[in-house]
Order: C-alpha cells, then structure tokens, then sequence
C-alpha cells in the first residue's frame, strides 16, 4: 500500500464547552489519500471539512484539541510529532493553499519575500537560484511580469491574483500532498474558473495529490477524482466524484444535488427542510434524521455506520441506500415560475450615471458632481410591475451601485429614477418623503450584520410596522406574527436575538423586516451568498412564494448566474458599469448574445463532471472604465476593429427580446454562437 | 506625501490657533482679573489703574490677543505676575526638569511595556501571561498619586532609601536631579507601562489569530522567525498611536505627580499659576502643553504612515 501519502484513522476533534462537555467537531473520520489523486472534501459551513484539512497537516486550531486517531503521514503520526519535524514536513510536503489569499499572505511582507521564504525553508538554493526560481513560479501560476510583481505587497494586487500568489508560495517547496481550503471561494466566476483550471494543470503537472476542499459542488466536480462528502463532522458518503454527483446514493448529498440551481434549468430548484444541526446538539441517531425523506422509527435512535459497497467502490452511512440505488437519476423537479409581470411600468431608470469620485471643493460647495468617466453611466431600464429583473456582472461591475442609487443611498450624478410612470424619486434620501422611503425595502447580503444584535426578533419586525403605519399594541402583534408565518416563522420566535437563529432563519427575518413596510419594490443585494446551498434554495422559493402572493417587483442582484437564472424574469448583463445586454432571462441564457454574456455564463461551473467551462477572455481585472468607446474592449476577443475604441457601441434589438451593446451585426454574433 | 505632511501640520497650527482662543477667552470670562487677584483688597482707583495700564489690561480685548499672540509666536510670553520675571525664563528650566522625567518614564516603560506585552500574548492563558496581567492590571488601576504616596512612603520614608520629596532649586544641574527623579519616574512608568503592555498584548494576540500568520505556520516558519517577521511588525504598528496617547496622558500624570513628590517641572508649575491667578502664565503653559499634544501625535501619525505600506501606497495613489 505504497501509493497511500495520507492515511486519517478514527479521527475525532472537539472542544470542552462552558459546561465541560466534550463536543465532537470531527467524529471518527477515516479516509485514505492516494499518490497522485485530487479528493473533493465537500459540506456546508460548520461540518468539520476545514477542520479535517487542517488536521491533515497537524494543526488543530486555538481552543480545539485532538481527542483521538491519526493523521499519518511519512509514517509518523502529524498530530503527535516534534514541531522541529512539523516545521519540516509543512510546506515542504504538505502545502497549504488558503481560501482567502488577501488575507492569508502577510501584509507588510513583499510578494516575492514571501515566495522566497518558503524557499529558504524548504530548498537548499542559494540567493541567485533563489531569484529565478521565485519568477519560474510567479511565471507558472501564470502570473505577468513576475519581476515586479514580487516587489509588490499583498494589497497591491487583485483577488484573483493575490490567490495566484498564494498557489506559487505552496509550490515553492515542491510538496507531494497540497491541500486547498475553498481557494476560489471569494473570486469572480471568471476568475475561479481560471485559478480552477491552473489548478487541474498543475495536478496533472506535477503529479501532486490535492485535497479540494469546498462548499461548491460545481468547483468541486471540475477537479476531483473523488468526493468525501461530509455532514454534521461526519464522513456520509464517499466514492468516485462521477457517481457521487451522478447517483448520489446518501439522502443528504441527493438532496443537495437537487437544491443547486443550474444553468441549464429555468425555475427554482426543490428546497431540503431545515438546517444543518450545531455541534454538541446532536442526540443519538442520524445527524440527518430530521431533515430526510427517507427516515424511519429506526433512524432516530440507531446511528447508521458507515458501509463500503464493494460493487460502487463507496462508502455510505445510511440504511435506505438501497432505495436511492434504485432512483438512478437525479431528477430535478423545478416548479416554473408563473410569471405575473403586467405591462404596467413601476421604475424606469433612464441616463443614470453614478460617480464615486472625491469631488473638488468647488463642487462641493455648488453641491453637484463633476466627473467625466463615472463609476456607472448611461443607465436604461424599465421595470416592469410585478417582473424580477436580475443585475448580473463581475465585481466592479456596479450593480450594488445602482441598488443604492435606487434606495436613494447614493446620489446620482445625472439621469432619472421615476416610481409609477409619473413620480420623480430624489436621488438624495433626506428629500424622500416617508411614503417614498417604505415603496422600496431593501434585503441584504448578509444578516449578521443587517440585523442589530440587541434587537429581538419582535422589535426588528416591529420597525417598519410603527414607522410607517404608527401600529401598536395588539395590532402591531398581530402584524408581527402574520409576518413571522409569512416566513415560515412560528410565534415563538419573537422572543429571539439574531445571534440565537440559524443563517438561513436571520435571513427569513429579514425578508419579513422588507415585506412589513408592504413594499411595491425588493431590493435583493445577494441576499443568498451568506446562506449554505441547502439553505438558499428554501429562501429563493419563500421570495417567489411571497412575490406571487403580494406583487412585489424584485430586483434582483447575484454573482451567482444559476440562481438568477432560477428566479429572474428578465437579466441586465452589466460591465464597468456599462450595460451590455438587457433581456428575457430565457433568452439571454440560451442564446447569449453579447460577447462578454458569453465569457461570463461559460465560466459557471457546473456539479457535473461532464459540463467543462469554457474560457474565452482573460481575466484582467480593470480599475476603470475605458474613457471613449466600448466598455468591453479591454477583454474582448472579438473587437472588429477602431471602432470598438473609438465609439460607444449601439444597442441592437435580437428577434429574441434581447437588447445588446455591440458593434457587431446582431446576425454576425448569434451565427458565431452556435457554431 | 509631502502634500500630507504640510496639511497636517497647517491643520496642528489651526488647532493650537484655537486652543489660544479658547485660553484667551476663558481667561477674560472668568470674574476678575491679574490685577484684582494682585492687589487684593486695593484693587480700586488710582492703585488698579497704574496696574492695568502696566499690564497693558486698559486696551480692548483682541488688541491684546493679537498683540500676546504676535509675541508668543517669536516665543516671548510676556510678564508672569507673581514671579515678575519673564515667562520664557520661568519656563525654561521647568521644561527641561518635567523633559527629563517624562523621557526617562518613556524610555524606561516602552521597552518594558513591550516585552511584557508580547510574553503574555505568546504564552497567553499560561503561567507568564496570568501573572503579569495580574500585575498590570493592579498597576493599571491604581490612581498614580495613591502609588506615589505608596512609594514615599515604603521607600523614602520606611527604608529611607530615596529622597521622598524634591527639595532642589529649579534650576538645577541634571547629575543633581538624578537620585531625586527616581521615586517620580517610577510612579509615572507603572500606570503607563500597565497600559501599553495590555494593548500590546492584545494587538499581538489579534495578529496571532490571523489567517497570515496560520498560513506562515503552515508554510512550515520555525516559530519565532514567524514571530518577529510575520507578527510583530503587523502588531505593533498600532501600538504606536498607543503610545502617542499614552505621552499625551504623561502629560496629565505629569502635573498630579509633580505636585506629589514637590517636582519642579511643568506641571507643578500648573498648579502653582492657577493658584497664584497669574493668567499670563496659564495661557503660555496651555499653548506649550497643547503644541506637545499635537506634534506627538503628529509624529505618531507620520511614523504608521511611514512603516504601513498599505497606507502608503494609498497615499500615493490619490
């Protein structure tokens, strides 16, 4: 058994709790990682799959303690070594490629000082071989002009290329084993596509075994051989990443399967109930129990084990296997969208430009803004009442910007926003009137921070009913509970403060923060990022439930492409702040007209092994808008010449419904699509 | 950067500017003036008149400002009313004593107050860190005149090893000074050593618990190289903010310590010229304090934005 580099034995780690209980973040995992083999480590946030990761090179994080098994490696046991020898063996043989480079890579510390270090450690290389070898990896990592960006420090540098940095320091030491901690997580789809496919280069490369580990079932399934999905700390199904993701025979992972929205598939994805259970709050059983379809009387008291079937070369913990055996395919049942829009205008946006520029102080004192190539220009859209109208674009693109232009958190720098076909919205939110404030609520991306700690449930719901509709008493409560039930919130949580609800529970609560003010318009600001797959299928499908049943128009911001693909009537495809296409979402997903829609949507990846994303631009991350001409020039592989410098592109309408910005004939794009 | 450094200090002049103000005005409202408090009981008729005009109190108000201001700037203060001898010669020598005391507290408690900061964040919730957070926290809460008075009297009066109280003329030699400056010093450095050691402490555990430093650690950095390259100049960079306040707080600890151990510097000069109602000498000891309080936290600034190169590209930038 000489091509096993990694063996993990009945490894169990935890922490003592204030009560002095001993609770299990990683219970009795065993897994076996193979010379020259990519595994997938797959879970939602909280099911120990960082922490299995980290154990592999023997760091147990501050407060967590080993409490029993292995984790060998050479021979000798990581958890239970010298830290002389650890020092050796880490990023000598094992190399760590973190999930957030920006923060991972030592602020006051030059770029190539940090490569060089690593070399110091890990090679014998004198200073002038040293030199080379760190632009040989800055090269490799395909990284331009190496020699100065080893004088650059971490900050200088983009996302995409900061974790670029982080992938050259790992290979520095040339190490037999590398293991990645979501390492495209915080990036671009354009980007993570392209750090995922230097990854599968350098595998291949090398030869060197990787541990992917990741939330991303579509990240996961371009680069691993084979998949270890984990729940609640647990190993629950483990076996060759095709059948994995095509025959997923353990319910969790099914379930999972089928919560992913995906590109290829208009409607929203079926929702798995409930959340993954806190550490310490297991009782005996499956830790899955509650959330299953498939669970009996004997789930609840008997923990299944897990089983190695021979025939699947897998391992499952689940006694209904069998059952799922039998349901071959997935099949994913979407429930389309109905779609309700009437032709009624709600908001109309016409010419809006937006500029974050610092202004002079003559402006300032005039109170207008000067800028000649602002942050967003040239805004049109009409938005029809009742329509969910994505905004989809890199970062940078400015879609949050118009959002807070929308909600009057940003002035406008020129151009319109008019509510109902005749009501001008000041750009400036002190001269909103109340009634103008409660038509548009807004969600945000994250409700940790978008809900006050010290506030219960109760009194974050109560908000908007007292401020705009002066309720008390026991009207107010009554509000509040229909509210909490809208949600799917029983009674009992008003009671609650955030920190005592789950991720996607928050979340709910914000959602009926937004709906008390009875809205006509939702901003929806990534409002599912934070949330765990599981968990964001169940949020998208309460937001189309209540939109059905109120009326509501939602405007709809992601980086996610398949879940505004799963909940938009209409996408507008934006860049630096540029609109490039505006469309049925239909359409633009099947037929993606515009040359940078094409670049984006064949970056998205995919939780099958058979769909491979296609890169076709660069990702060069720009600063700024280009002053004259297309917004798009710098990255387009199909400029036709001056023009695409010199002149801001037409809009063209496709037979289609779609609007794009381009200067080649709509004919020429749509024939080249399908080639 | 250069354009950085001339708005802050164009802005630390405008501050000082209104500090004068703010003195000056005080001063004026205040019922009574130099020559009531002086006279006393004669402070009426022909005897008041002579003293205004000898003090130059019959012009208007801002006549007076703008002239003492005109004269503060070239550093001539003017009179001070109960020494009758010019502030800039009262000033001089008890400068140069509260100097001599602060910068010994400084340059004895900085490096102290470093290495006990980062032995307890490396050895935090063990044996060491307890310890010395123990202490510091007891010396921390200590008021310094309670210390001081500790001080006199286990050491100058029980084992009669130091001077207890400062019994030399203001002006005189430093070798002279020295032995007289000890109990003082130490008062000052316990309260602000304390201080500086817990920030440190717990800058240096937040760099601890850092991806970068993990990422340092997994990159296989032997322990302590990781400690001086990766954690400390990251940590102690907004410690130096930390110790800017701490010699702007000296300043304040100055002036009770001072009092305690009868120290001619600055701040018993303080108390002594608001006692004494000599208001000349008030408004010149305001300036003074406050321009130390601005350049030190001038320099304190200058210094992150030099050693942070984050901050520096920023600058360039825009």
């Amino acid at each position: 058994m000489s091509d096993i580099i990694q063996k993990v034995k009945n490894l169990s780690i935890g922490f003592k709790s204030k009560k002095g209980e001993e609770i299990l973040i990683l219970k009795n995992i065993s897994t076996n990682i193979k010379k020259g083999e990519t595994v997938g480590i797959v879970g939602e946030s909280g099911s120990g799959k960082s922490t299995l990761a980290l154990a592999m090179m023997g760091y147990v994080k501050h407060g967590l303690y080993t409490i029993g098994g292995e984790c060998e490696f050479n021979s000798s046991n990581l958890l239970n070594i010298k830290s002389k020898d650890l020092e050796k063996i880490r990023g000598r043989k094992i190399a760590m490629i973190p999930q957030n480079a920006g923060q991972a890579l030592t602020p006051n510390l030059k770029i190539g000082y940090q490569i060089d270090e690593a070399l110091q450690l890990h090679s014998d290389l004198n200073y002038k071989e040293r030199e080379k070898k760190i632009s040989e990896l800055l090269n490799k990592v395909r990284l331009p002009s190496p020699e100065t960006i080893a004088l650059r420090y971490p900050h200088e540098l983009s996302g995409g290329q900061q974790q670029r940095v982080a992938v050259a320091m790992a290979l520095a030491g040339t190490p037999d084993l590398l293991l990645l901690d979501e390492p495209t997580t915080g990036l671009d789809v354009t980007t993570q596509a392209h750090v995922l496919e230097l990854l599968n280069f350098i595998a291949k490369d090398t030869g060197t075994s990787m541990v992917y580990v990741s939330h991303d079932l579509g990240a996961i399934a371009q680069v691993s051989d084979r998949i270890i999905v984990m729940y609640a700390g647990e190993i629950v199904l483990e076996g060759p990443s095709r059948d994995i993701l095509k025959r997923p025979i353990h319910p969790y992972t099914h379930g999972l399967l089928k919560s992913i929205p995906k590109l290829s598939l208009a409607g929203l994805p079926e929702s798995m109930p409930g959340s993954q259970p806190q550490p310490g709050t297991i009782q005996d059983g499956c830790s899955f129990f509650d959330r299953c379809n498939f669970s009996e009387e004997k789930c609840k008291n008997n923990s299944p084990q897990l089983e190695y079937l021979k025939e699947l070369n897998t391992s499952v913990r689940c006694f209904h296997y069998k059952k799922l055996l039998k349901e071959i395919q997935i099949n994913q049942s979407v429930s389309k969208i109905k779609k309700n829009s009437k032709d009624k205008e709600i908001l109309n946006l016409s010419e809006v430009s937006i500029s974050y520029a610092k202004q002079k102080l003559l402006d300032q004192i005039f109170n207008r803004i000067s800028d000649d190539n602002p942050t967003v220009k040239d805004i049109n859209i009409n938005i029809k009442k009742g329509e969910t109208i994505a905004l989809v674009g890199e970062s940078g693109s400015g879609k949050s910007t118009i959002l807070k232009s929308i909600a009057g958190l940003l002035r406008t720098k020129d151009g319109l926003i008019r509510f109902d076909e005749s009501r001008n919205l000041s750009s400036d939110l002190k001269e909103r009137d109340p009634n103008d404030l409660r038509i548009i609520q807004l969600i945000f991306q994250n409700p940790d921070e978008s809900l006050n700690p010290n506030h219960t449930v109760e009194e974050i719901v109560a908000q908007p009913l007292k401020l705009y509709f002066g309720l008390k008493g026991e009207e107010l409560k009554k509000n509040i509970i229909d509210l909490l039930q809208k949600v799917r919130l029983g009674e009992f949580y008003m009671s609650r403060y955030p920190r005592q609800l789950s991720g996607g529970e928050k979340q709910r609560v914000a959602v009926a923060r937004a709906f008390a003010a009875k809205p006509d318009i939702i901003l929806c600001d990534e409002v599912t990022s934070a949330l765990d797959v599981s968990v964001q299928a169940a949020v998208l499908n309460l937001l189309q439930q209540l939109k059905e049943d109120f009326g509501t128009t939602y405007i709809f911001v992601s980086h996610d492409l398949a879940v505004v693909r799963a909940i938009s009537d209409r996408v507008a495809v934006l860049y630096q702040g540029r609109l490039c296409e505006v469309g049925p979402s239909n359409d633009v997903y099947k037929f993606p007209s515009h040359p940078y829609t094409e670049v984006l949507l064949g970056a998205v990846l995919e939780p099958d092994p058979d769909i491979k994303p296609k890169l076709v631009a660069e990702d060069i991350v720009e600063e700024k808008p280009p002053e004259k001409g297309c917004s798009f020039q710098g990255r387009c592989s199909r400029i036709v010449g001056d023009i695409c410098k010199t002149e801001i592109p037409p809009w063209q309408l496709t037979n289609t419904g779609n609007a794009i910005r381009c200067h080649i004939p709509i004919e020429v794009l749509q024939k080249e699509q399908f080639k | 950067m250069l354009f950085l450094i001339i708005k802050r200090i164009l802005l630390g002049f405008i501050t000082l500017f209104i500090v004068s103000l703010i003195t000056f005005v005080g001063t004026e409202i205040l019922p009574g003036d130099a020559c009531t408090t002086y006279l006393e009981r004669q402070a009426f008729g022909e005897q008041l008149e002579a003293c205004y005009r000898r003090l130059g109190l019959n012009v208007p108000a801002y006549e007076r400002y703008v002239s003492w201001a005109v004269n503060a700037i070239q550093g001539d203060f003017g009179y001070s009313l109960s020494g009758e001898m010019p502030i800039k010669e009262v000033l001089g020598p008890r400068i140069k004593n509260s100097l001599v005391l602060a910068s010994a507290a400084i340059f004895i408690g900085i490096p102290i107050a470093l290495i006990l900061g980062i032995v307890t964040a490396l050895w935090r919730d063990k044996l060491p860190d307890v310890a010395i957070s123990t202490v510091t926290i007891f010396a921390m809460t200590i008021p310094e005149f309670i210390s001081a008075t500790l001080l006199i009297l286990i050491i100058a009066i029980w084992l009669e090893w130091l001077p207890g109280v400062v019994i030399v003329p203001t002006d005189v030699s430093f070798l002279k000074l020295l032995p007289n400056i000890i109990l003082p010093v130490i008062a000052i450095a316990m309260i602000m050593t304390a201080h500086m050691a817990r920030m440190v402490r717990s800058s240096v555990i937040q760099v601890m618990a850092s991806e970068y430093v993990q990422m340092a650690i997994l990159k296989g950095v032997p322990y302590w190289k990781m400690v001086f390259k990766h954690v400390l100049p990251n940590a102690l960079l907004p410690a130096i903010n930390v110790v800017a306040l701490t010699i702007a707080w000296l300043l304040g600890g100055v002036v009770v310590t001072e009092v305690v151990f009868n120290y001619p510097g600055l701040g018993r000069l303080v108390i002594e010229s608001i006692s004494n109602r000599d208001l000349p000498t008030v408004q010149a000891l305001a300036i003074i304090l406050a321009s130390i309080y601005v350049s030190i936290n001038l320099l304190a600034d200058l210094m992150t934005l030099m050693l942070n190169p984050r901050l520096k590209t920023l600058q360039i930038r825009k």
